[in-house]
């Protein structure tokens, strides 16, 4: 059983169908990626994880437990980075850090020492000032630090590295890689190359459906290749190739793409009766960025 | 819990609520037994004029009465900042989007809505307390609190009154999104209590009839006409209570 699970959950808003018919599972210590375009349904499927919305249909549950909506005791599992964190202004960073210990109910020393871990796990150690002036970058580090705190089996980060610079968004996704020692972490993006760089498993969300979900490797190989590129050395040999294989689209210069695999032999026969000398010949690996939009039809 | 007070207190004290609260009370502590001191001279100041309008002004003699009159007078001003300036208390958290982290993180609502009651009940204790105080210690210097009847049940009873207010606002903060919207349903129960007031037969079971302490110190009133409408301040700030840690479950953070 997977740490958390979704069963056929369905969510409305009015007219809206915001998600369908959304089934999968995360299994324990795994860095899954929730990705979607702006609307696909990411926020209100995380927020009926916590509880803060009610389900229309399905079923959700954490450590084998369910959800239900309002006091669901499944959040002591949870830590949770809302898409825009919002903290008390008139706290300061170890303050609210501390306070968020107290809640959970931890010893005052324990406190003590996991504000002081977490600070400097999110570079705001020497920030002493209230939260009032932090900017959104900051906020995100301390509400990753303030999901981290009570050192949770699941870890939900609602577009976590969306405010941050390229520096601070390589430190956050080194701290979810870390995180994934300890807890199971869902997190949703946009950004691609961060779910190629730390997802194990990956879920596209587009009109309210799973569309297409499984490892990151497993989702690549689901989709067919995206194509070989060849690179020929003399220009005027493009042209040759162009006349005998019309389907061979050019990509650059000197560069032939090749969608459908299945007609290589005929070329390469071609190359080597012509004797047309080839700088390279490449298989494409479809890319999650092509994949993504493959999916939601651009 | 605990955390939680803790960290409302820290919200009271450092977004100077408290501070600009206990200001508040205390001048109006101060100003009751100031402004029965002071009325003998602005009288007497007035006097020349008033005689003109044909008025004839004798000489004015005051007591701790005229304090406690002024105290009356005087404290629901006090009462209505303090609900201004507590409205948000919930309805802040709503629209910042404060409480989810929080909540999310195992915290019961419960707990949340029991911190911010008990929080709300003992800033209104200790902001009365202070008025009160203030006015009885001011009236035993200048004059004799003895001439005032019933002196402690007449304290508690409006003490209850902003009690019962206070859960009140609890219970509308757990429903509505908005500050306007939870003083909307406070200041409209309020009227609604007042209107039935007006008839004689339900005015003693209603907690608007805990503002009338004066009457218990002039001996207009004896204690016996209070206890109904204690009764149904009490119990009606125990059920708004219950409701709203009912519907505080279901609210959408």
């Amino acid at each position: 059983m997977g740490m958390l699970e979704l069963s056929h959950v369905a969510k409305r808003f009015g007219e809206k169908q915001v998600l369908c018919d959304v089934s999968f599972s995360v299994p324990e210590h795994t860095i899954f990626g929730f990705v979607g375009q702006n609307g696909a349904g990411k926020t209100t499927a995380m927020k009926l994880m916590l509880g803060l919305l009610p389900c229309d249909g399905g079923e959700i549950s954490v450590n084998g437990r369910k959800v239900c909506y309002g006091n669901t005791p499944t959040n002591q599992f949870v830590g949770y980075l809302p898409d825009v964190p919002e903290f008390y202004p008139y706290m300061s960073p170890a303050e609210y850090l501390n306070f968020c210990g107290e809640i959970t109910g931890m010893g005052k020393k324990e406190v003590k020492a996991r504000t002081e871990e977490l600070l400097d796990l999110v570079g705001l150690r020497q920030e002493k000032g209230r939260i009032k002036g932090f900017s959104r970058g900051m906020k995100q580090r301390l509400g990753i630090a303030q999901a981290l705190f009570g050192r949770p089996k699941l870890l939900i980060c609602d577009e976590p590295a969306s405010a941050l610079d390229p520096a601070g968004r390589k430190e956050l996704l080194d701290i979810l890689a870390m995180a994934k020692e300890q807890a199971t972490v869902l997190f949703s993006t946009h950004i691609l190359s961060d779910v190629e760089h730390i997802c194990d498993q990956v879920a596209f969300l587009h009109h309210g459906n799973v569309v297409l979900q499984g490892t990151v490797e497993e989702v690549r190989k689901s989709q067919k290749s995206a194509g070989t590129e060849l690179e020929l050395e003399r220009p005027e040999d493009v042209e040759a190739l162009l006349l005998a294989f019309s389907f061979l689209e050019p990509v650059k210069k000197q560069s032939l793409l090749l969608r459908d695999d299945g007609r290589l032999p005929d070329i390469l026969r071609f190359l080597a009766d012509e004797r047309l000398p080839i700088l390279r010949i490449e298989k494409k690996e479809p890319a999650l960025e092509e994949l993504f939009l493959e999916v939601v039809g651009k | 819990m605990k955390a939680f007070l803790k960290k409302e207190w820290m919200e009271w004290k450092r977004t100077g609520r408290m501070a600009v609260l206990l200001l508040v009370f205390l001048l109006l502590g101060i100003m009751n037994p100031a402004l029965a001191k002071l009325t003998p001279f602005l009288i007497e100041t007035l006097s020349e004029s008033l005689a003109e309008s044909g008025i004839a002004v004798t000489a004015v003699t005051v007591d701790a009465m005229d304090s406690w009159i002024q105290f009356y007078k005087n404290i629901p001003m006090g009462l209505i900042i303090f609900m201004l300036l507590s409205s948000g208390s919930f309805t802040m958290e709503y629209q910042k989007g404060t409480l989810v982290p929080i909540v999310a993180k195992g915290l019961s609502r419960r707990a949340v809505l029991a911190a911010k009651a008990i929080f709300l009940c003992c800033a209104w204790t200790l902001l009365y307390m202070c008025c009160f105080w203030v006015t009885y210690g001011y009236n035993a210097y200048f004059w004799d609190n003895g001439i005032a009847g019933h002196l402690p049940l007449a304290c508690w009873c409006y003490w209850l009154f902003g009690i019962w207010a206070a859960a009140l606002l609890v219970f509308f903060s757990t429903v509505a999104d908005s500050s306007p919207q939870v003083l909307l349903g406070v200041g409209g129960v309020a009227v609604g209590c007042y209107l039935f007031g007006l008839f004689p037969k339900f005015a003693p079971f209603l907690p608007t009839r805990l503002m009338e302490g004066l009457s218990l110190l002039q001996g207009v009133k004896v204690p016996e006409d209070f206890y109904a409408s204690i009764a149904a301040a009490g119990g009606m700030a125990a059920l708004c209570l219950a409701a709203g840690a009912v519907c505080f479950e279901k609210k959408r953070l």
